[in-house]
């Protein structure tokens, strides 16, 4: 198996906050070119990359879907120099005091080192308080003098978080968009694996859009894509401090399948024996109804798509500290090419309800 | 006036760059020993850890004031207080610091620069009324990863980067490493007419506590503590006219009047606001208030030594990432060494 960190790196070391995926996308396009036949952009901006199968036409076709967004903020006003912001996404506010962040200045075209800043409780209106304070008591630092600031920073320009990959002992990757960029380097894995292998399915490996707003990339491909079946790869919540209740697994220690209303029962039986074929270690992650995730959107497109979730654990999800263990990366991959690779031609027919 | 470019940006680069909690400044020890040994008559660390240096002037030595030179070493930060198992462990905090900075930082743990996150549980995963609660410290963990390993008292500290943006810096413990790298230089180009005690100084973020023995040691005729101030000049919500501001980034060095724990000596500060003036260095005076620097304990030594304090203001102090201005610092030194070549016996003279 390749390794996949270096990829993995790279893809949490640039930005893409939903609706601006443009940078991670060229990222992901230029190492899936070589592993896919054809590759294209959805009108929504939604990367498609067909492996194609080798059973007579018209073949059956598998969608697995990742989604590359990233949660993020953008400027909403700028006070002498300083900018507020607001968020894109589900952003914890608990983690933007002091974080480093990216300004993405449309007005000079430039990337801005910046810093997210509490101004003093003398400074805010008493209903501030002195907790945790709301995104709108926040201020953004560039540390120009406002008159560049006003040249070069707009209204609506997108801040991302700019902290570097960090390596975690015991292989384990830590950095601001893990959610779902790992997701994407899984669904690579996979690729790789089916290098130079047959399969009778064609496969649509899809990098989504903005599923942290409004699943609208999960929507319009699955749509346009119109596959027999549906894999989507999310993340899933890792065991660790502070987090040790049901929704939790253990991190490193295998991948999770996922159960629940958005999930078909039959897929997800299918990769349950599959995973257990391989050894491959696996946990169900019940999802009692919206399993937030782009299968939400995928299972209700069209005529309805038979949809499965498989994940990994990331710890301190929504943080830019989000880690995961490779190890459960490179498991979803495998997972995915045997799943891909034990597809017959008639597999749709199959498909029973109990 | 001094020169001032690549050399010395690239040292303050790398002093902001090295941890050194209170109690744990070996690493800036190391650098301050390395740049300070070649210009120095004499240097030693003392009981505390303190780097004690002395460059003596060349005039006639009944003219020469003993001039001590504060600037402190130690930065806040955490310490390793108990192992949970694989790889968590619990920590303290070492000096001021917000526990609302620490959730999704990352840090380096101990001397190997372990790297490591505090992480928090998911928002995904949290009552609606918690998401906007303080998370408490003992909530928070240092994870080192799986198969991480640290020890119990290792110190811990923001992994931020240096970093040069437009007329700024941004870096972690600008506060105080700006004074060493200030202290460093204004060493290495020492007047002639004093004798230059030079006290790099520990644990002034727990209570000025290196300062004090040095200033016992040096019994100095007049001490300057140079530091890092907090720059408030942030907007208010209401756009009303901002009034308690401190100091301002790019006025200039911060000049103390009084603060928490010292009443500057008035001859020192109108001296020093005279060599602004007469030097045609910006300057300004640090709004009086509360905080303190390690003036505080040195005016307090044997029988009272005359003390000022010189700040580089810096914004968003004891956090993960402050910002000064270069031009500051440079007026910082300027200033400090135009004062040092004017300093007389008459300066401080009892009549």
């Amino acid at each position: 198996m390749t390794d996949i960190l270096p990829f993995l790196k790279s893809l949490i070391s640039v930005s893409g906050i939903s609706g601006y995926e443009t940078p991670v996308a060229n990222l992901i396009a230029e190492k899936w070119g070589p592993l896919v036949n054809e590759m294209s952009l959805s009108r929504v901006g939604s990367l498609h990359g067909l492996k194609r199968g080798t059973h007579k036409s018209p073949r059956p076709s598998l969608m697995i879907a990742t989604h590359m967004d990233a949660i993020g903020m953008r400027v909403s006003k700028i006070v002498d120099g300083f900018l507020h912001i607001t968020n894109v996404g589900g952003i914890d506010v608990r983690v933007l005091p002091g974080a480093e962040v990216t300004v993405h200045a449309t007005g000079s075209n430039e990337e801005l080192p910046a810093v997210i800043v509490m101004p003093p409780a003398r400074f805010l209106p008493e209903s501030a308080g002195n907790g945790v304070l709301a995104i709108d008591h926040l201020l953004v630092d560039t540390g120009l003098l406002p008159r560049e600031v006003e040249r070069k920073v707009r209204v609506g320009d997108l801040v991302s978080f700019a902290n570097e990959p960090f390596e975690l002992a015991g292989d384990v990757i830590s950095g601001h968009t893990v959610d779902n960029r790992a997701s994407v380097a899984a669904l690579t894995v996979c690729l790789e694996e089916l290098q130079n292998k047959s399969h009778a399915w064609d496969v649509w490996a899809v990098a989504t859009v903005q599923e942290e707003v409004t699943y609208l990339g999960a929507y319009s491909s699955a749509f346009e894509l119109l596959p027999q079946i549906a894999i989507v790869v999310d993340g899933t919540f890792a065991k660790g401090p502070g987090a040790n209740g049901w929704q939790t697994f253990p991190m490193g220690k295998g991948v999770g399948l996922g159960i629940g209303p958005n999930m078909h029962p039959f897929l997800h039986q299918k990769l349950k024996e599959l995973a257990e074929r391989l050894e491959i270690p696996w946990f169900p992650d019940v999802m009692p109804t919206d399993s937030g995730t782009d299968a939400f959107a995928v299972q209700v497109t069209a005529e309805g798509i038979p949809t499965a979730l498989v994940e990994f654990p990331i710890r301190y999800m929504h943080t830019p500290v989000e880690s995961a263990a490779v190890k459960d990366i490179q498991r979803v991959g495998r997972l995915l090419a045997e799943f891909v690779l034990s597809l017959e031609a008639d597999f749709v027919d199959t498909i029973v309800w109990e | 006036m001094p020169t001032f470019g690549n050399a010395q940006l690239k040292l303050l680069e790398k002093l902001c760059n090295i941890i050194a909690i209170s109690g744990d400044e070996g690493e800036v020890r190391k650098i301050v020993l390395e740049e300070v040994k070649p210009y120095a008559d004499e240097v030693k660390i003392d009981a505390l850890g303190n780097v004690l240096a002395i460059k003596l002037g060349r005039t006639r030595s009944e003219k020469r004031m003993r001039v001590m030179l504060d600037a402190h070493m130690d930065e806040v930060g955490f310490i390793i207080v108990a192992d949970d198992g694989e790889g968590i462990y619990r920590f303290e905090t070492v000096g001021g610091i917000d526990v609302r900075h620490l959730v999704g930082k990352q840090v380096f743990v101990g001397k190997e620069r372990t790297p490591a996150v505090i992480g928090a549980r998911p928002i995904h995963l949290i009552k609606m009324d918690e998401r906007t609660k303080k998370v408490p410290l003992d909530a928070l963990r240092i994870d080192v990863g799986p198969a991480g390993k640290a020890n119990v008292g290792d110190r811990a500290g923001f992994a931020t980067r240096f970093r040069r943006v437009g007329p700024s810096i941004m870096a972690k413990s600008i506060d105080d490493r700006i004074g060493i790298a200030t202290l460093i230089e204004l060493f290495k180009q020492a007047p002639h007419n004093i004798d230059l005690c030079a006290a790099f100084s520990v644990q002034e973020e727990i209570g000025l506590r290196g300062a004090k023995v040095a200033a016992q040691y040096f019994n100095p005729d007049l001490a300057i503590a140079i530091d890092s101030t907090p720059a408030n000049d942030l907007p208010l919500h209401d756009g009303s006219e901002n009034m308690t501001y401190n100091t301002k980034l790019g006025f200039g060095p911060a000049i103390y009047i009084a603060d928490g724990s010292t009443l500057h000596n008035p001859r020192l500060v109108r001296f020093l606001q005279e060599t602004a003036e007469a030097e045609r260095i910006p300057y300004q005076f640090r709004q009086p208030g509360g905080g303190g620097t390690d003036s505080g304990a040195i005016q307090r030594s044997l029988a009272g030594i005359p003390t000022v304090s010189v700040s580089v203001p810096h914004r968003y102090t004891h956090s993960p990432i402050s910002i000064s201005r270069l031009d500051d610092w440079k007026n910082t030194i300027n200033l400090l060494q135009a004062a040092l070549k004017r300093i007389t016996p008459e300066l401080v003279a009892i009549h």
